[in-house]
């Protein structure tokens, strides 16, 4: 099995979007080690409801491409025990939403397999779940609650924003050593493409990405607020000649507290923007760790822009619930002048 | 065998059903099977029940039309499924308790919700959810057999609190047969002995994977034995059989004989004839013809027949009936067309008395509006 982390510079590209990355990540996994597999609800025939799996079926067979009853505690909790079995299960949890019956298998065990065993048994899987809101989809369907997993000791947390991302963080978490939660976020599926290398590649699971560089304030972000956030960047340049510095946290747990440090330290104000409700959401933990890191760069509060604390609603009324371009930009300019 | 050539084969064979046979009234050209009784219903009740079957299967291809147009978002059609939808809540009391899934429009509607609180959520205002005041409805259940324990712990509350008068139905799927709730739910059921119906409404597939895949029981029936409670099979495609065995059912749980246990799982034969959803594509996963053996026994049709054969149903009268069905259609999207979804929605009735943080919130929201109008809050990413 090669394991490049960067990807060969001769290597073909494909235009992808996010979801067709992701697949190519499972295919491109999946076709060099052959003990991944892959299993949940609708993920073989069908292709997934998102087409995540699209095709894999048919490449793999049902013996790697596995449908299964519709039982998330039972996908979750068998995914342990294949991977305790020496397999690398992928389980794909239909939306976040549905995760819930799931979720002891996750903090009980998956999470906590290696330190319960003394680092005997560890649990090498990925939960693949398609989060967040945007998308006008059904009650249940639209939650970000990626907090729930961030505070849990043992589990990964990952969250690309691009399809790029998308595919060598998917690669990364399928070789990584620890269970990884890999958050997909559904509202920037399909919303744009961009260059993806067709071979193997890893984006590490350490690192934030600086997604634009900044001297005023530093904004944190992840998954489909990377784009919001990047609008809200570029109008508050022109506009207001604000020069915001835009970070990728891209792995929300663990965190890179380097790269957040290091831009705060630069820029000396910060804003966490995220679709989840603000109380207790990672705003708080990423607000925390600058205040206890670079307390004496601070010249401003830091501001959270988020989710409200209330469920997302229909989608109705759903586009005021995400945080949108004005009101990143009007938080960002309440900090800057402060 | 299939479910399909179980039905068939019901349809001569012996006429008294097994335990394992799904109950049968009507055969598919609407005969009364031999020794099967007709529940005792009125031509009035009978024609009515036909009615909101026809309504049932017209409001599905208005709402599919209207996804289509853009006018709604992602709905669940119920096509092939009305008939044991209308006839479970017929059997219902207005005191009964109905746990509806996202599918179960028909069945709301029967037990009292307005077609145009149906169409409301379709359309992103929540307010559809709400329900008048007497009308035992939940709101409808996403998250896959989450209602299970629920209803259990209704009827179990009415027991407890000597409420004799009601018992409590509640739908599922074939495929929320798979998750842990629909166990701890039915299992909690036969413990406790509670009045409750639980109806497993198994079209065969859960989106794309089929009931093979989900069970490998024989019967989905055939786990109540394992919690201790009674099942029983019947042709969901035949509202008769459907309404009697709820109605009976129901019954037992608010009034059981001597050795008899309150709780049964019905599970209702029958085949989802479209798409999971709006946003499904059934080509994908299964082949073409399935669908069509099915509808040979198409529940519209199979109690057209039999009205007509008993001459309780006549052409003038069927005309009548649709009529009207239009009628209360076109209101009802009319209704729901005009209603509009407030932002402050978003606040509301997340606590009895919303927190001090929530309404700075909502301050704020109201504010941005006020500076820059609604604009800027259509979609995300623009
Ligand atoms: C806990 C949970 N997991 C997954 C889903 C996504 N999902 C929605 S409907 C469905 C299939 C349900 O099948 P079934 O229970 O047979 O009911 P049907 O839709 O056929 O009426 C799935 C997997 C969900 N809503 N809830």
């Amino acid at each position: 099995m090669s394991s490049t982390t960067a990807p060969d510079a001769e290597s073909p590209i494909d235009q992808l979007n996010l979801v067709e990355a992701v697949c190519d990540g499972l295919y491109t996994e999946m076709s060099q080690n052959e003990d991944v597999v892959v299993l949940g609800e609708d993920v073989g025939k069908n292709g997934g409801v998102f087409r995540a799996t699209d095709g894999l079926y048919e490449v793999f067979g049902d013996g790697r491409v596995i449908d299964t009853p519709l039982a998330e505690a039972g996908i979750v909790g068998s995914a342990i025990g294949l991977a305790l079995s020496g397999l690398r299960p992928v389980a794909e949890m239909q939306f976040m939403g549905f995760i819930y019956p799931a979720f002891d298998q996750l903090v009980s065990h998956a999470a906590r397999l290696r330190s319960r065993s003394h680092g005997q048994y560890t649990v090498p899987m990925v939960v693949r779940a398609p989060y967040g809101g945007g998308i006008h989809a059904p009650e249940h369907h639209s939650e970000s609650k990626e907090a729930f997993f961030a505070h849990e000791p043992g589990l990964k947390v990952v969250c690309p924003s691009t399809p790029y991302d998308a595919k060598g963080l998917l690669i990364a978490s399928l070789r990584d050593p620890d269970p990884v939660i890999f958050l997909e976020p559904k509202l920037i599926y399909r919303a744009f493409k961009e260059a993806v290398p067709t071979g193997s590649y890893e984006v590490p699971l350490s690192d934030a990405s600086v997604r634009r560089e900044g001297s005023d304030i530093s904004v944190y972000t992840w998954g489909a607020m990377t784009r919001p956030t990047l609008i809200a960047a570029d109008n508050l340049a022109d506009e207001h000649g604000v020069d915001a510095e835009v970070v990728d946290l891209r792995t929300l747990s663990p965190l890179d507290t380097e790269t957040i440090v290091e831009s705060f330290k630069k820029t000396g104000r910060a804003a966490v923007v995220h679709e989840a409700p603000k109380t207790a959401g990672l705003g708080a933990e990423v607000s925390s760790t600058i205040q206890e890191e670079a307390l004496l760069y601070q010249e401003a509060p830091i501001k959270r822009i988020t989710g409200f604390d209330a469920p997302v609603p229909l989608h109705g009324v759903e586009d005021y619930y995400l945080p949108q371009a004005v009101r990143i930009q009007e938080g960002i300019l309440e900090t800057v002048g402060f | 065998m299939s479910a399909q050539k179980e039905l068939d084969q019901q349809d001569t064979s012996s006429p008294v059903p097994t335990d394992e046979q799904p109950v049968q009234i009507l055969d598919k050209d609407g005969n009364v099977r031999p020794n099967a009784t007709v529940p005792d219903l009125s031509d009035e009740e009978l024609v009515s029940m036909y009615e909101d079957i026809k309504l049932a299967r017209r409001f599905d291809q208005r709402a599919i039309s209207f996804q289509r147009q853009g006018r709604i978002a992602t709905y669940a059609p119920m096509t092939g499924q009305e008939g044991a939808q209308v006839a479970t809540s017929y059997a219902l009391n207005d005191q009964d308790w109905l746990f509806p899934t996202y599918r179960e429009h028909a069945a709301k509607y029967v037990h009292g919700v307005r077609l145009a609180s149906l169409l409301k959520p379709l359309r992103g205002i929540r307010e559809g959810y709400a329900v008048p005041d007497g009308v035992n409805v939940m709101p409808e259940y996403i998250p896959i057999a989450t209602q299970v324990p629920q209803a259990m712990g209704m009827a179990w509350g009415h027991k407890l609190q000597e409420k004799t008068d009601r018992a409590v139905l509640c739908h599922l799927g074939d495929g929320a047969t798979s998750e842990g709730d629909f166990h701890e739910g039915l299992n909690f059921a036969g413990v406790f002995d509670v009045p409750a119906v639980f109806v497993c409404n198994n079209n065969q597939w859960a989106i794309s994977v089929p009931r093979e895949r989900q069970t490998a029981s024989e019967t989905i029936a055939q786990k109540a034995q394992a919690y201790g409670i009674e099942s029983v099979r019947v042709d969901g495609l035949d509202p008769l059989a459907v309404y009697q065995v709820t109605n009976e059912a129901l019954n037992k749980a608010k009034n059981p004989a001597r050795d008899e246990r309150r709780p049964t799982l019905i599970e209702a034969v029958l085949y989802r004839y479209g798409a999971h959803t709006t946003a499904d594509d059934p080509s994908v996963y299964r082949d073409g013809d399935e669908a069509d053996e099915w509808k040979e026994k198409d529940p519209v049709d199979r109690l057209q027949k039999y009205l007509y054969k008993e001459g309780i149903l006549d052409e003038r009268l069927e005309a009548e009936l649709d009529d009207r069905i239009e009628a209360k259609i076109s209101d009802a999207i009319a209704e729901a067309e005009r209603a509009e979804a407030d932002p402050n929605q978003i606040f509301e009735y997340v606590y009895d008395e919303m927190p001090d943080r929530l309404r700075e919130q909502q301050e704020e929201l109201n504010a941005l509006r006020e500076k820059y109008g609604d604009e800027p809050f259509n979609g995300v990413l623009e």
